[in-house]
């Protein structure tokens, strides 16, 4: 069952700092909106982080900034040591051509709140798409690791319903079916159970914290106090564009030190 | 949920048996239409003009089945396809994040939507009056070899008599084609902004490139946007493909029915073979159309019909209510 660990050659780089992802004075605007107001963050190799915070105050930004699906204004992100869309050269930072920041994203799976599957594919063909396409894998053993992956997220018997057909959680989780068969060595997870009913939140989470205990480096856009609480190893709370607070998940949820903090762990607990 | 339970206990009231509603407009409506029926199949019979034995005995003769093969169906065929290929990659150039592309784009779009169909036949189909040769090779050749001296400096790699290749069908189909092709960006255009945004932010999350993410998910989801408008672009194409009367183009269905009309002075009766016939080429066009676009809806189709299925079933399962009869 255990057969999507982090690959071996994520750790490798990554081993010799223990960081797969440093941010160091990340800033982000939209137009003269200041979203993000220069987060510094470090998340070591298998790792849990939580990004807990109101809405507005750019957690989901910086978690799209990681991926580059954002341009960051200021700041530098590395994953796994490789500076994410720019190339240092000479002093100067050079953007990276489409291909480069495509081939960049390969290894960083993410999650969205929407799920976003192709509704025009079956599961088993939503999970098989970009490891055939992007990775020139080999059909059949695409197939098979897809299979696999569906089996252990509880979709065995779903692989060939399309999208709409599936209920919300069960989307969601072929989803991260379709992000764990690129074999990414960090996973990315935007809110990923707030688009759901109240009954179909657990089957996500479960599918999440058995990723978790496989050693995936995983960062968690949530609102799900107790997932942070049981399963985080670290939590980081922003508000206003800013870390205001961060450390071990049970302590700060426990004994929060900010007002802010308190004011918002007050409302959702 | 429980009180109706407990009324459930008490003596079901008797089904309802109310007088229907009157509707004296719609039979005052068949009435009228019927009158008005048969005073059009009145004209059809008695008026000596319609000329039909005469009709009949021309519009199937052989060169106006030739013509409606190649001048009408075939220039369908081409030009949409033309136009359909054309027009996809115009509309990913206007979608491009290259200004030059999407500049390019624009202008393409601007210029053939502005000039009328008829007009840019005309002009097509006289374009042998601006070169009478079309060659290639390299441009500005006689000028380049001015500046340095060398008189009438020729550098063609290989050409065409504009009289050999712009025969009245390529003038056609390159006039149509191209004009179709920028009703077609526009058609295709609207169909990619349909798709949801994060469509593509999970294409490009799972590291595809722009590509692939325009292939395998756009596009595909676009289809359905695309495809009815696309239907309806063929048809008008089918008809359009008259205008070629003023390229000319004779091996056509329009040119051959009215050449016959004119050289008989049976004109009337040969336009009405026009419509029957342009009646029945869109016909079938419609019937394809309807069967393309079930094609396309699959995924979201499905769902409409699971849907549908669990209605009937939740229906049977209450007894045949009401919503039975509404499957």
């Amino acid at each position: 069952m255990s057969e999507l660990t982090v690959p071996s050659q994520a750790t490798a780089p990554a081993a010799e700092s223990g960081l797969m992802v440093q941010a160091e004075q990340v800033h982000k605007s939209f137009g003269h909106l200041e979203v993000l107001k220069g987060i510094d963050l470090e998340v070591r190799s298998g790792e849990v982080c939580c990004l807990l915070g109101p809405s507005g105050s750019g957690k989901s930004t910086f978690l799209r900034c990681i991926n580059h699906l954002e341009k960051i204004n200021a700041g530098r992100i590395r994953v796994d040591g490789e500076l994410i869309g720019y190339r240092e050269h000479g002093g100067k930072l050079h953007e990276l051509r489409q291909k480069e920041v495509a081939a960049q994203r390969r290894s960083i799976g993410m999650v969205f709140q929407r799920f976003n599957l192709f509704p025009h594919m079956t599961a088993l063909e939503n999970v098989i798409e970009a490891p055939v396409r992007v990775k020139r894998e080999p059909k059949a053993a695409a197939r098979e690791r897809a299979e696999a992956l569906l089996a252990r997220v509880g979709l065995g018997d779903k692989m060939g319903n399309y999208p709409g057909q599936l209920s919300g959680g069960q989307q969601q989780r072929v989803a991260i079916a379709r992000a764990l068969a690129m074999q990414p060595k960090l996973m990315l997870f935007d809110e990923p159970t707030s688009a759901l009913d109240p009954e179909l939140v657990g089957e996500v989470l479960d599918v999440m914290k058995d990723l978790a205990r496989d050693g995936m480096t995983m960062i968690v856009v949530t609102h799900e106090i107790g997932f942070a609480r049981e399963v985080g190893d670290s939590l980081v709370f922003m508000d206003g564009g800013v870390v205001v607070e961060q450390g071990n998940p049970r302590e700060v949820i426990a004994n929060p030190q900010h007002d802010r903090t308190k004011a918002f762990l007050a409302k959702v607990l | 949920m429980k009180s109706e339970e407990a009324t459930t206990v008490r003596a079901r009231p008797e089904p309802i048996k109310a007088v229907p509603v009157r509707h004296p407009g719609r039979w005052i409506t068949v009435a009228v239409l019927a009158v008005l029926a048969a005073m059009f199949v009145h004209v059809l019979v008695t008026n000596k003009a319609f000329n039909w034995s005469f009709m009949v005995d021309k519009m199937f003769r052989p060169p106006i089945i030739e013509g409606l093969l190649r001048g009408t169906v075939l220039m369908t065929v081409l030009a949409m396809l033309i136009g359909v290929t054309l027009g996809v990659l115009i509309a990913i150039m206007r979608l491009s994040d290259n200004p030059i592309l999407r500049g390019v784009g624009w202008l393409y779009t601007w210029f053939f939507r502005a000039v009328p169909r008829l007009v840019l036949l005309a002009v097509f189909g006289n374009i042998g009056i601006l070169w009478s040769r079309i060659e290639f090779g390299v441009p500005f050749d006689t000028q380049l070899g001015q500046l340095f001296g060398i008189d009438n400096l020729q550098l063609r790699l290989f050409g065409f008599s504009s009289r050999d290749i712009l025969t009245g069908f390529m003038a056609g189909l390159l006039g149509l084609a191209l004009s179709e092709a920028a009703y077609m960006a526009e058609i295709v255009r609207a169909g990619i902004q349909s798709v949801d945004g994060g469509q593509t932010e999970a294409a490009q999350a799972l590291g595809m490139s722009r590509g692939q993410l325009l292939r395998r998910v756009v596009l595909p989801q676009a289809m359905r946007v695309i495809i009815p408008p696309t239907g309806n672009e063929t048809i008008a194409m089918l008809k359009d493909t008259s205008l070629l009367l003023y390229v000319p183009v004779s091996v056509e269905l329009f040119f051959q029915l009215d050449a016959v009309g004119k050289r008989t002075f049976q004109i009337f009766p040969m336009y009405v073979a026009a419509c029957l016939w342009y009646l029945f080429l869109t016909s079938i066009l419609l019937a394809g159309q309807y069967f393309l676009e079930r094609h396309f809806g699959k995924g979201y189709d499905q769902t409409q019909r699971a849907r549908d299925r669990l209605r009937t079933i939740t229906a049977e399962q209450g007894g045949g209510g009401g919503q039975g009869a509404a499957g």
